[in-house]
């Protein structure tokens, strides 16, 4: 296959102010420039969002699922991390 | 009514039909997905300001002809577009070229036309400045491209300028002459970013605005119309 | 492939894959999977991607010639959605590790189909309404299911096509509405477009499911959620009662109501057209891989351009 390959960007999308940036999909471009315009044109065409972000794929460093057990379950684990885990007697009080 | 002439706001919205027109012509053949996209929209942009600059024009004339009237029942010598537009598409490097040729006028014309005192007319610019703004961005952006990009690229984005060049006088005359200097500014800096020589000013192309077209429209009216003329007054 | 034998490492990871799907947790790229599961998606996401591109060519067609404005600027944005869809589906495969570009390979040379029904002629201003009536409508209810696809980028894409489609299949109704209330020239213009895409619309839902070849673990893998039939007749009990609306006749002879089911049973579906469409001898199918070639190939330099600048660019910062 002789084709030149176009490189691909993630795109993401603030919808408002106030909110994160979402995952919406991702475009092919040569550039930043055509990325952020080509991502315009394809996902804001009916009024998702107010920001935009594009990312060369490749640039992005994912965690491994395979690594699943290593990297999030000890958190599972550790339940004194959430407010739930404590008991604050009525009397005292939202806290 | 007192106000902006029919013929004006006519001319206005055959400009945006015609090149609205040219760019549909795209769907299913542009060079890559994304760019599908892109030119849709703007043709999408330029048919919607076609359709309110109709209704204004309808409601000036005062006449009941609406704005499907106006477009699919007059013949070429009663349209007002600008030469340019009714050019063909050519390959992308002359799409691109008449697109960023005619957004250069027409970006700050709408800008311009954003403070006119006729209400209707600033509504229609204020929404249209902002889409003629993304358009001379887009096109622009691309032009630079295949004007610095590769040996073919570059000489086919200079044969699309050099062929438009004579088109490019219409859109500047008259009252729209305060509008040149921004216009050579804004061109002569894409052009030297693009690598792209600045063709010497000759003899300008005219006639558009006074229904004397080029041999394209007749056969654009004649794809455009033919429903409308081959089942009077149906309804679709 | 059940039968082959495998390192016990593999038989342990398929069945805990299979546990998972079959809890409806979605599949993520990067995550283990068997091969013939990113196979089979890779083929059905990629001709599903290429079904859309090359729909927007028979619509395309009538841009031009559309009667009045606001039905130019609908087609327009309905043709401009058609390559969103693409876009969104080439994303997805993607995913799954290959590129776009060897998808795009795959559709010129006939390795990879597209849906048969793209290989039919737009042959009025009524066949765009049809279009959008039967095939958007037919693939409205294939596209429903697949919104719960197990493979999540799949999923996703699907879920915001089905928003973007829904007016879609409400244009195309609306054109066949204006013209059955029309002229006696615009209602036969309905009818003939009609009698034309009945058919090959039941045929884009695919075999008789005693006939179909990949079903087993799409089905298990929860890739197919609902079988050709059972969709074939949603959209048939779905679609009588609007051509009746519609004052239109469907061209099937056979074509009756059963009391007992409460479905609408219809005559014979000709197998053999719909093998003879697939197999590449349907009106148009030369027409339009020509198409899509020739924009291929006439973009090449737009592309090469566009890389060679971004080069430029990337040497001069460094």
């Amino acid at each position: 296959m002789t084709e030149a390959m176009m490189p691909l960007w993630e795109v993401f999308i603030r919808a408002k102010a106030g909110l994160a940036h979402r995952h919406v999909g991702s475009v092919h471009a040569a550039d930043a420039e055509m990325a952020l315009q080509a991502a315009r044109d394809v996902y804001t065409r009916r009024g998702e969002g107010v920001s935009l972000w594009v990312v060369p794929s490749a640039s992005i460093t994912a965690s491994d699922p395979a690594e699943e057990a290593e990297l999030f379950e000890p958190a599972t684990a550790k339940p004194y991390r959430h407010p739930t885990f404590y008991t604050v007697p009525k009397e005292v009080g939202d806290m | 009514m007192a106000g902006v002439p029919f013929d004006d706001v006519l001319g206005l919205a055959d400009d945006a039909l015609i090149l609205g027109h040219r760019l549909s012509e795209w769907c299913g053949h542009a060079p890559l997905l994304e760019e599908e996209l892109s030119l849709a929209n703007i043709g999408l942009d330029l048919i919607g300001q076609a359709r309110a600059l109709y209704d204004y024009a309808g409601a000036i004339e005062g006449k009941g002809r609406d704005q499907d009237a106006l477009a699919y029942l007059r013949d070429a010598p009663q349209f007002h577009n600008l030469l340019l537009v009714e050019q063909p598409n050519g390959d992308f490097a002359m799409t691109i070229a008449r697109q960023f040729l005619y957004s250069t006028y027409a970006a700050p014309f709408w800008r311009a036309t954003a403070g006119s005192k006729d209400t209707t007319l600033a509504g229609i610019a204020a929404t249209a400045q902002h889409e003629v703004a993304y358009h001379l961005r887009h096109s622009g952006e691309w032009l630079v491209r295949l004007g610095d990009g590769t040996e073919e690229s570059h000489r086919r984005a200079q044969d699309a300028i050099d062929y438009l060049w004579p088109y490019t006088g219409e859109m500047l005359e008259g009252d729209n002459a305060s509008l040149r200097r921004e216009w050579d500014e804004t061109v002569a800096g894409v052009l030297d970013e693009a690598t792209l020589k600045r063709p010497k000013d000759g003899w300008m192309q005219t006639g558009g605005r006074l229904g004397r077209h080029s041999e394209h429209l007749g056969h654009i009216l004649a794809a455009l119309q033919f429903l409308q003329r081959a089942y009077p007054g149906a309804s679709w | 492939m059940d039968d082959v034998a495998r390192p016990p490492d593999d038989a342990a990871r398929l069945e805990r894959f299979e546990a998972r799907v079959a809890r409806e947790d979605k599949v993520e790229p990067n995550d283990w999977m068997p091969d013939a599961y990113r196979r089979t998606l890779i083929r059905q996401i990629s001709q599903h991607a290429h079904s859309e591109v090359v729909g927007m060519l028979p619509e395309g067609n009538w841009l031009t010639r559309a009667p009045t404005l606001k039905r130019k600027a609908i087609l327009l944005a309905k043709v401009q959605d058609e390559a969103g869809h693409g876009l969104y589906l080439y994303a997805a495969t993607e995913t799954l590790g290959v590129s776009r570009e060897e998808l795009v390979e795959q559709l010129l040379t006939g390795a990879a189909k597209y849906s048969s029904i793209f290989n039919y002629p737009t042959l009025t201003w009524a066949d765009v309404g049809a279009i959008g009536w039967l095939v958007d409508g037919a693939a409205i209810m294939n596209q429903i299911p697949l919104c719960r696809c197990s493979y999540g980028p799949y999923a996703r894409a699907m879920i915001r096509i089905c928003k973007e489609e829904s007016f879609h299949q409400r244009q195309g109704f609306e054109i066949m509405l204006t013209l059955s209330r029309g002229t006696q020239e615009q209602k036969a213009m309905a009818q003939d477009a009609l009698d034309r895409w009945w058919w090959p619309s039941l045929m884009m839902f695919g075999p008789h499911d005693s006939d179909s070849p990949h079903t087993d673990n799409s089905t298990r893998w929860k890739i197919k959620r609902v079988s050709n039939d059972e969709l074939r007749q949603r959209f048939i009990d779905a679609t009588v009662p609007q051509s009746k609306y519609l004052g239109l006749t469907i061209p099937d002879p056979k074509l009756k109501f059963d009391k007992k089911t409460g479905h609408w049973r219809i005559g014979e579906i000709d197998w053999a057209e719909f093998r003879r469409v697939i197999a590449g001898d349907g009106p148009c199918n030369r027409e339009r891989l020509a198409d899509r070639q020739t924009a291929h190939d006439d973009g090449a330099w737009v592309r090469d351009a566009a890389l060679a600048y971004a080069e430029k660019r990337r040497k001069q910062a460094a």
